[in-house]
């Protein structure tokens, strides 16, 4: 507990480890009545409660009312990242948050600064990223007064934070700042906001301890009706033909490895939404992808014949799952999920159990018999025949997904790859081969192009002895084009593959197929110069020619390069993802991809 | 069982300047109807104790789960009209 210093208070020892920043805040104890006092500004004790949360890095953007935070980061062994748009910047923090699953910061100003991280903050709500957003406000006297830069960023960040918070008192940061990590990581995950204004960061306060930092990692305890686990047990060794649709709360459960077993034990077939791919072995039999919007024919049409749907950390969006009233009509629904609000949202369960989604898998998996389930998955093994996943031959070299699936036998097996939003972005889920969990990271809530780049450059600072990837297009690049520079600022390991078609290409495809090919503004009259650019920024960059008939070998070269480089390559311009749910339609109302 | 037209939802919240804005935009960005609210501060200030009127429909359930999520909501109960007759003299 921390308190302000009383006068003929108990002396407390302070028994810091003497690191050179504390060196410094050292000197601001006094002796004071006899019992160590210590004088920080509200700014100072912001960053001193982060480097206490285990904070090492912040990524953001100095202004007017961040000065002071900025002012105590000099005296702070965190490393700052400067990124070149506050949007950039808290995507560098979800990079950070999705590749390691802890909750990483990032700082804006008020006004302005503060309102270009809406869109990563909305971002991190829909994907339950935890990630923690530090803004700057004009002093609490001007607040209400249309000051200059100021903006209410509390009350805009209402409906796209887990929680924010308005610090009116210096005191308040002693609550805040832990609890700001609380909640982000807790329960499902995602973003706290704390807005913090300038005269608060300014105010000197004494006080004599810290508050007990408690990084929150152990899991709730939820307690689990275990009735509800029996009738779970039950309905599955019932079942005939049951599927696990799982998703992002699998990665975040950090069960995998518990779903593999469950999975094995009772031979449950698997789908993935794009959230929660690399938690399944995709060469493992009972592997049926991606479901949704651009899932195998087989995999969408299985789940409408399942009789018992385990869905297991998801939410039924309506990229995965389609028209609602035409999904799994035989099935009965088991819903598990640490959110009680997302049960019976959108689909009415049968039995639904609210926890962490591990200690209701190893739960149910005492109670499950082992069942070969010959006559469902041998079912299975022939529709995967009958509607594959048709790939183009692999000779064709520049179709978008050979140039994926190639690359993807360059680098090492635990790369960490982001994307963009759009046909890049599917085109990868379908044939990137996803082998871990964190290491795919997409913006699958949001879909928020401009997306790739600072995620990539996010990842590679967490994971400084991994490769990282960036597939995107030339629609979404340009969104967050700006972070090159932060990315040769720091020189990291992040190849960027562009797949240039020379539109929205995922509109475009929209307009062909269901806007009577009205091509309204989706095609780019400007084709930037993109390895120019990437050179104006200090990266490397090529532009491969669509005669280049050496494309392996060029890719090979630069992927054996160290260091980060930019590669163009053109497409063909109309090439789309296949195959489809036109919007509205039910999961098994495909349309190509045979 | 009788039918209830409306329900009266009781919350007791923490009392800060921003929580009236979390609860009412609760209600407007996930399109739930809200026919009335009765706010006033109990326990010296420390908290408020909120009433809020609301039709009964089927998203009532998801209506109580998401203000339960609300960090600053404390408490969250559901009452009909005739246990909590707070609106009735309003008309």
């Amino acid at each position: 507990m921390y308190g302000c210093t009383k006068k003929g208070g108990t002396a407390e020892i302070i028994n810091f480890v003497l690191s050179w920043t504390e060196f410094f805040i050292f000197e601001f104890i006094l002796i004071y009545g006899g019992i160590f006092i210590m004088k920080l500004t509200g700014a100072d004790i912001t960053i001193k409660l982060l480097e206490k949360c285990g904070i090492d890095v912040i990524a953001g953007i100095p202004g007017g009312t961040n000065l002071p935070l900025y002012d105590s980061l000099f005296k702070s062994d965190i490393k700052h990242v400067l990124a070149r748009h506050e949007q950039g910047a808290a995507f560098i923090a979800q990079g950070i948050a999705r590749s390691t699953g802890k909750a990483a910061v990032c700082f804006a100003t008020s006004g302005p600064g503060a309102t270009n991280l809406l869109t990563a903050i909305a971002d991190a709500k829909l994907d339950s990223v935890p990630i923690i957003a530090i803004t700057g406000q004009v002093p609490y006297s001007y607040m209400g007064t249309d000051s200059f830069q100021e903006v209410d960023i509390y009350g805009l960040t209402i409906p796209i934070t887990k929680h924010n918070f308005l610090v009116r008192s210096v005191e308040q940061l002693f609550h805040v700042i832990p609890e700001a990590f609380r909640i982000a990581e807790s329960g499902r995950q995602g973003p706290v906001l704390v807005d913090i204004p300038k005269d608060i960061q300014n105010t000197e306060f004494e006080f004599d301890e810290w508050p007990d930092i408690e990084r929150f990692s152990e899991k709730c305890d939820f307690d689990i009706d275990e009735s509800l686990i029996k009738k779970a047990a039950k309905m599955i060794n019932e079942a005939e033909r049951p599927i696990l649709y799982v998703g992002g709360g699998i990665t975040n459960s950090d069960c995998g490895k518990d779903l593999h077993k469950f999975a094995e034990k009772n031979n449950i077939p698997v789908t993935s939404t794009l959230m929660g791919l690399g938690n399944f072995p995709i060469d493992n039999p009972l592997f049926l992808g991606m479901l949704g919007m651009h899932g195998a024919r087989y995999t969408n049409l299985l789940l409408n014949k399942a009789d018992l749907l385990l869905a297991f950390g998801v939410r039924f969006d309506d990229r995965a799952i389609g028209n609602v009233n035409k999904f799994c009509p035989d099935a009965e629904i088991i819903h598990v999920d640490i959110d009680d609000a997302e049960i019976d949202k959108i689909k009415k369960s049968h039995l639904s159990i609210c926890g962490d989604v591990q200690s209701v898998l190893n739960k149910i998996i005492t109670l499950i018999e082992k069942n070969e389930r010959k006559d469902w998955l041998g079912y299975i093994e022939d529709l995967k025949r009958e509607k594959p996943m048709v790939f183009p031959s692999k000779d064709k070299y520049f179709h978008p997904i050979n140039i994926i699936k190639n690359i993807s036998g360059l680098v090492e097996k635990d790369t960490i790859i982001t994307t963009d939003v759009g046909q890049h972005q599917m085109w990868t889920a379908q044939a990137y081969p996803i082998t871990a969990p964190r290491t795919f990271l997409t913006s699958g809530g949001l879909g928020t192009m401009g997306f790739g780049l600072p995620t990539a450059i996010g990842a590679a600072i967490a994971n400084p002895d991994k490769q990282v990837v960036c597939f995107s297009g030339d629609g979404s690049f340009l969104m967050n084009i700006q972070e090159l520079a932060t990315l040769a600022d720091l020189n990291l390991n992040i190849k960027i593959i562009i797949l240039n078609n020379g539109h929205l290409g995922l509109v475009r495809q929209q307009q062909q197929l269901f806007y009577n090919e009205h091509y309204m503004a989706s095609k780019f009259i400007t084709r930037p110069d993109f390895a120019k650019i990437s050179e104006g920024f200090g990266i490397k960059g090529y532009n491969i020619k669509n005669d280049d008939e050496n494309l392996m070998e060029i890719l090979k070269d630069i992927f054996a390069e160290d260091g980060p480089v930019l590669v163009n390559i053109p497409i063909d311009n109309f090439e789309n993802v296949f195959p489809m749910i036109p919007p509205g339609g039910g999961i098994s109302e495909m349309v190509g991809g045979e | 069982m009788k039918y209830n037209e409306n329900y009266v939802i009781e919350l007791i919240v923490n009392n800060h300047p921003g929580v009236m804005s979390h609860i009412v935009g609760l209600f407007s960005r996930r399109a739930f109807n809200l026919e009335g609210i009765l706010c006033l501060r109990i326990d010296e200030g420390n908290t408020s104790r909120m009433y809020l009127l609301v039709k009964n429909d089927d998203r009532t359930e998801q209506i109580l789960k998401q203000l339960e999520k609300l960090y600053d909501v404390i408490r969250v109960s559901l009452h009909t009209e005739e246990e909590c007759p707070v609106f009735n003299t309003l008309h």
